[in-house]
């Protein structure tokens, strides 16, 4: 349709605009809202959301234009367009538009419903589809930039609330530190490998011998960068407060979209320019995943607060999916897309039944607001115990199969002892989980008020437990569709 | 001998001011001793023969950021701080692991010299030829050619930040 | 000619200078200059490594980087002034509302 109206007007675009016309569909919402919020009065600020949508809408049209593509690399190979960025995208794209749903009515309450919110939310989503797609280290840094200043600013936005601006100042100063480490750890990848082309780069770190220091130091910084974006320890002590400080929806972007994206960046790297070095990490990972695993499980015992308890939880699921890195097998990787896709649904909707408890009035982080919410409103309820099954990896929920195949690779390969770790941290997060549900299902309500669902709030609950549901008794569907993720060169390259 | 010479006099400003700017009691000295730090890097472009990024370093750097700084600096109470204690309590620790750091980082580039081509990094690098195009040009070309993805990518960026800024700036938007 | 390794060295300085900073210092906006350095660190990095191997791909990363210290800056200035107007103080140690 574009290139029509461009026709006619005597221009043409090039081949290769196709391939990132996702991102500029959400970018022209992006301004589109920037230029017309300040149209809309007080009430009609919703319209703002609407376009957030229609721009998400496109942008996955234009993704879906993209599925069945074999490896293209295009823009003198600064980006490659292949399955992985194809899956990714879709992720991103589905969280956004999760999120829009659930801020709405949010916003409203919090009196910060401002347009700067949504079209802020579309060009984090750009940073996140060039760091899916990017095969340069420029892009990659400039699209993780450009999510993690979204962010910082997103976190912040509730700007009299303290707890909003302490979130985000913890998130902006440790956040500009781990890039700029990461940043140094690229400087040393350039020098190293001749080039910021990623396979140029893994070309020149496999003929480097073994024990290279700078080879050495350059993994570890950008190792360090990689762990902090994940909150991976022992670098994850800036998410409980920023889960805590920033508006929840925007909790749940960070804890989605944004570990997504820094997955892919992860899987990116240590597939192509880090795989020749692989005994160096190997065991770094492993120790990393049952460090994060020990933290979280036990760290989301004690807490009180729903945002620092799905915190620790969050820090505790990264360990799990980095477990399927360290086994390195195509049903590791597939684990862990597949991981990724079911985290989307179960962890928004977790936090969006924190979301339901926010009204005038009643901030409804902590735990004892949950009390009685089956007897106030049982919808809520309900969808509350499904995520935390989900979460806590029990049949027949989506969240049960996504363990499953970490488990599978983990055998595989041999790695019984991981297996085992993996296996003993179910116990302590059944404990945290349903203790939530504990009190949403059995405490008394103690006179507070009846939590409203709107109807937005109620689309993107109704998505989530769907999936959740659909996922994890016919699981087939989207197995597959996490396993078109193997058709990539990148990770056909190693898996052979 | 002039390159050895200018090299050693920026890098050792370069260094001083940057050790100045964490020692500093009052903010505004950190400041000025930035910009101090951020000349000394200009001046170590030039030796490195990227006379484009040389004035972009002094234009955005030192006329755009840090006059950003100061403006910052001077909206937030100044006097209070001065008789503050400066330094956190970890900071003995935090010494400790940044000096075993540098030594680590110090050991690492001595002992690349053993891997890679003979004497790798540790060899006079070639005299750049001289080019009818210059450094301007061929960045030029090269930025709307095979970075512009990047670039672009770039002024969403910006975008971001120049929303964010007022964003957080703003008492009522 | 100064060899590249020279270059490496005082890159590793201000890194190291930058790390010590971040982790020692109270007061967050001379915070936000140590992450400045540790900036400038890589882009001397970069250049030094483009001089070595011949090629502008270097320095166009360091033009983005460049550009990428002005972005992170804006925005932490403005959040550090967003909180500010909160908190009246500017010390990392008292900012202490979300704990455990």
């Amino acid at each position: 349709m574009v290139q029509d109206l461009l026709s006619r007007l005597g221009m043409q675009l090039p081949k290769e605009f196709a391939l990132i016309l996702p991102q500029v569909q959400l970018g022209i919402f992006a301004l589109g809202i920037l230029l017309t919020d300040f149209l809309l009065d007080r009430k009609s600020r919703w319209w703002n959301a609407v376009l957030a949508l229609a721009g998400v809408g496109f942008s996955g049209k234009a993704l879906w234009n993209l599925r069945n593509l074999e490896d293209v690399s295009a823009y003198h190979s600064s980006i490659v367009v292949d399955p992985f960025a194809v899956f990714f995208g879709f992720l991103f794209l589905i969280s956004a538009a999760l999120v829009i749903l659930l801020s709405v009515r949010y916003l409203e309450i919090e009196d910060e419903h401002h347009g700067e919110f949504y079209a802020l939310l579309l060009l984090a989503t750009i940073g996140m589809m060039f760091l899916a797609t990017g095969s340069d280290l420029i892009t990659l840094f400039l699209g993780l930039e450009t999510m993690a200043l979204s962010f910082y600013v997103l976190t912040g936005f509730l700007r009299h609330r303290k707890a909003s601006n302490e979130g985000a100042l913890k998130y902006v100063l440790l956040g500009a530190f781990s890039s700029g480490i990461l940043a140094y750890g690229f400087s040393l990848m350039y020098g190293i490998g001749g080039s910021t082309n990623l396979a140029r780069i893994a070309q020149a770190y496999a003929e480097r011998s073994p024990g290279d220091p700078l080879v050495l130091i350059s993994l570890v910084t950008v190792s360090a960068g990689v762990f902090f974006k994940i909150a991976a320890v022992p670098f994850h002590m800036w998410a409980p407060d920023v889960y805590e400080g920033a508006p929840t929806s925007i909790t749940a972007s960070i804890s989605v979209a944004s570990k997504a994206a820094s997955f892919a960046l992860l899987l990116r790297i240590f597939c192509t320019a880090f795989w020749p070095i692989r005994p160096n990490w190997e065991m770094v990972v492993a120790g990393v995943a049952v460090a994060s695993m020990t933290i979280g499980n036990f760290g989301a015992i004690t807490q009180s607060n729903l945002k620092r308890l799905l915190a620790y939880s969050s820090i505790g699921h990264v360990g799990y999916m980095l477990l399927g890195l360290v086994a390195g097998t195509p049903d590791g990787f597939k684990g862990i897309a597949f991981y990724l896709l079911v985290y989307v649904f179960m962890n928004t909707g977790a936090f969006a039944i924190v979301i339901l408890l926010r009204r005038e009035g009643v901030i409804g982080e902590d735990i004892e607001d949950l009390n009685g919410l089956i007897s106030r409103r049982p919808v809520a309820a309900i969808l509350l115990l499904i995520f935390m099954l989900s979460l806590a990896g029990i049949p027949p929920t989506a969240g049960f199969i996504g363990k499953y195949f970490i488990f599978l690779s983990l055998i595989e390969t041999g790695h019984y002892v991981l297996a085992v770790f993996a296996a003993l941290y179910i116990a302590p997060a059944l404990y945290y989980y349903f203790r939530v549900v504990v009190h949403a299902w059995m405490r008394e309500p103690g006179g507070a008020a009846r939590p409203t669902i709107s109807v937005a709030q109620g689309v993107a609950l109704a998505a989530c437990t769907l999936f959740i549901l659909v996922a994890g008794l016919l699981p087939d569907r989207f197995i597959n569709f996490a396993g078109t993720t193997l058709q990539s060169q990148f990770l056909q390259m190693i898996l052979r | 001998m002039t390159n050895e010479i200018l090299f050693y006099f920026f890098a050792g400003l370069a260094v001083l001011g940057g050790v100045l700017v964490v020692t500093m009691r009052n903010a505004v000295h950190s400041a000025v001793f930035l910009i101090t730090t951020l000349l000394a890097t200009a001046g170590l472009y030039l030796t490195l023969n990227a006379e484009f990024l040389f004035v972009v370093q002094i234009i955005l750097y030192v006329g755009g950021i840090m006059v950003l700084f100061v403006f910052v600096i001077m909206l937030v109470n100044l006097d209070v701080a001065l008789h503050q204690v400066q330094f956190n309590r970890q900071t003995w620790v935090a010494g400790l692991l940044s000096f075993a750091l540098l030594a680590e980082l110090l050991a690492a580039v001595a002992l690349a010299r053993s891997y890679g081509e003979e004497n790798w990094l540790f060899a006079a690098p070639h005299v750049p030829t001289v080019t009818a195009e210059g450094n301007t040009e061929q960045i030029g070309r090269l930025l709307f050619q095979n970075y512009v993805i990047p670039f672009e990518i770039a002024s969403i960026l910006l975008l971001v930040a120049l929303v964010g800024a007022v964003v957080m700036g703003k008492k009522r938007i | 000619m100064i060899p590249t390794s020279h270059y490496l060295v005082v890159s590793l300085l201000l890194f190291t200078t930058g790390v010590i900073g971040v982790l020692t210092r109270r007061n967050v906006i001379i915070v936000l200059m140590s992450i400045e350095l540790i900036l400038n660190a890589v882009n001397i990095n970069l250049v030094a490594f483009s001089q070595h191997l011949a090629s502008l791909d270097g320095q166009i990363f360091a033009i983005f980087v460049i550009t990428d210290a002005a972005a992170e800056a804006a925005v932490g200035l403005g959040i550090i002034i967003a909180f500010f107007r909160n908190r009246q103080t500017l010390l990392a140690d008292e900012m202490d509302l979300l704990r455990w």
